[in-house]
């Protein structure tokens, strides 16, 4: 080959370089691990939920393929069992961390930050040497990496290099000496390896998170991540205690279920370490601060409605009559198989309507084989003009707040993804 | 007075509106193939077809069922002359005490309906809201195989 061919070929490719490449390095052997570094990478991986994007549907653990669905298109999440020649068996751990924490694949290319990384970053030597070792430990699985399947220009790789300098903060968590260990130890697995704000930020038309938003609420895959922080739109506000249950099992005696993307979260950190789940709840409690004299009002007020109340009437109320009430009406008692008052639920009090369409469309069902509370999906139940009457009413009777503007758009939306 | 459409025939009901279809049917029109079980939608015993797709007729008010088509298990066939999954389920002797059946029958209905050649994986997450406590699963499964194979 000529030499200038040679130098347009290397050049085009590192167009799309961020780094230089870490030199392939064969996984090293389960035997150089400790055990226990490996049990930790396991519980520390359960906090950074990895294996849920990066398993498919019923496919084999970490090997990738589960198509992640944004606003840019569709993102595979690659294959990361320690396959030599379609996982990550050829990353050292330089490589690993470098992953993690600048985004950045073995190669030098840049990873496009459907990738946690800006939450990596702030992870510490010693989290990282255990995933590492709990990933290079995992029984490696020959699966092709899936082509990401999105739109332009968010397709070429060479946009995320200018992403990264407007967005991408590089750097390790800085500890606040002022709260004490358990607030730090949460404000670290949440901002960190938790990366609770990549669904629960707002981000603007870019993907970058708006910072001055931060916890203000955010999106994924078609589902509301409500905000965090005092802007919380639960009708209780949380106690740690409760956050606690509610991260650990999905439920908690007056909040609404873990649906949707929150789903396997709450599966994954019923594996965490007791102390971690406790440290984040108490970070998350201290993030919404106190509720203000308003705040404690409008609950006490959402209280009393949940023991019963006086309705409207109407097409929505006879529907949710017919449909809902019998489950909704009856509240969470142990052992019935009764559901939350939505007087105390959370989708009828966001800005959108998308989490209660998804849920009254779809239903709320543990994955296959798995135990968990189940509610029937109503698609085939309920015509569109029905569905729209029940959350009309359901958003004024029980979110007490204005009619929302985006259902028409929402329901659209959600009925050609079921199709 | 509620009109609705059920195996092809109207009916004319004196019922309040928020009458669930499943006591619609019981009570009003002596359909008794679809079962009362839970009441909540949980376990699938009252499942029928509207407009071809199965849905729990005890979380089914009738107010929300004006000109929609609704089919029970007696629209399938007749003891005489059962229709193709109820001929499925016979042969496998896909039943214990039997109670959830009908709606099992419903629910591969909807299936086999919409996709007529299920993979077992699909079968078995398109039945996973119909319980049955005896244990009958495999030959459920067997039933519905079997119906997707028959003309």
């Amino acid at each position: 080959m000529r030499p200038l061919a040679l130098i347009a070929i290397v050049s085009a490719v590192c167009a799309a370089c961020a780094a230089d490449p870490v030199a392939p390095e064969a996984v090293p052997a389960r035997s150089s691990f400790d055990p226990g570094l490996i049990a930790k990478g396991a519980q520390l991986a359960a906090i950074g939920n990895c294996q849920v994007c990066h398993t498919a549907e019923g496919g084999r653990s970490f090997a990738g393929g589960r198509p992640i669905e944004t606003p840019y298109g569709a993102f595979y999440a690659p294959n990361i069992t320690p396959d030599s020649e379609t996982g990550i068996g050829r990353w050292s751990e330089v490589a690993f961390a470098r992953a993690l924490r600048e985004g950045v694949d073995r190669e030098g290319r840049n990873l496009y930050p459907a990738f946690p990384y800006e939450y990596y970053t702030r992870l510490a030597d010693e989290d990282i040497r255990a995933l590492y070792a709990y990933v290079a430990t995992r029984e490696p699985v020959r699966a092709p990496n899936r082509p990401h399947e999105l739109r332009a220009p968010f397709n070429s790789r060479s946009l995320i290099g200018p992403w990264k300098a407007l967005y991408f903060e590089r750097g390790a968590f800085q500890p606040d000496p002022a709260r004490n260990a358990q607030w730090n130890r949460g404000a670290y697995l949440v901002n960190g390896l938790g990366h609770c704000g990549a669904c629960h930020t707002p981000r603007n038309a870019l993907g970058g998170e708006k910072k001055d938003e931060r916890f203000g609420g955010g999106v994924a895959e078609g589902w509301h991540g409500p905000a965090l922080d005092a802007r919380s739109p639960a009708p209780l506000p949380w106690t740690a205690e409760q956050l606690y249950k509610y991260l650990r099992t999905g439920l908690d005696d007056v909040h609404a279920i873990a649906a949707g993307p929150m789903e396997p979260v709450v599966r994954n950190l019923a594996r965490a370490p007791e102390e971690d789940v406790r440290a984040m709840a108490a970070y998350l409690e201290a993030l919404a601060g106190p509720p203000s004299a308003e705040r404690r009002k409008k609950a006490d007020a959402a209280l009393s409605q949940a023991k019963g109340a006086s309705r409207a009437n109407g097409r929505g109320a006879e529907i949710y009559a017919g449909t809902c009430a019998a489950c909704h009406d009856r509240g969470r008692e142990a052992g019935s198989g009764g559901a939350l008052p939505l007087t105390l639920g959370t989708a009828m009090t966001i800005p959108t309507s998308s989490n209660l369409l998804r849920i009254t469309l779809e239903g709320i069902a543990p994955p296959e084989g798995e135990p968990g509370r189940s509610m029937p999906g109503f698609a085939d139940a309920l015509t569109d003009g029905q569905v729209k009457d029940l959350a009309a009413y359901v958003r004024s009777e029980f979110g007490r707040a204005a009619a929302w503007t985006d259902v028409d758009e929402e329901l659209k939306k959600i009925r050609e993804e079921r199709r | 007075m509620i009109s609705l459409d059920v195996n092809g025939k109207t009916q004319e009901l004196d019922a309040d509106p928020a009458t669930p279809l499943l006591y619609a049917l019981r009570d009003h029109l002596q359909l008794n193939g679809a079962k009362f079980g839970c009441g909540l939608g949980q376990c699938g015993a009252c499942t029928v077809l509207v407009d071809g797709r199965a849905v729990f007729s005890c979380v089914t008010p009738i107010s929300t069922l004006a000109g929609r088509r609704i089919t029970t298990l007696e629209g399938l066939g007749t003891p005489e002359k059962p229709g193709r999954v109820q001929r499925a389920f016979i042969a496998e002797q896909a039943a214990q005490c039997g109670y959830c059946i009908p709606g099992m029958i419903m629910q591969a209905q909807a299936l086999l309906e919409r996709t007529p050649h299920p993979t077992s994986a699909e079968i078995r997450k398109h039945m996973s809201g119909n319980l049955c406590r005896c244990g009958t699963h495999m030959r459920i499964l067997r039933a519905v195989e079997r119906a997707a194979r028959e003309p």
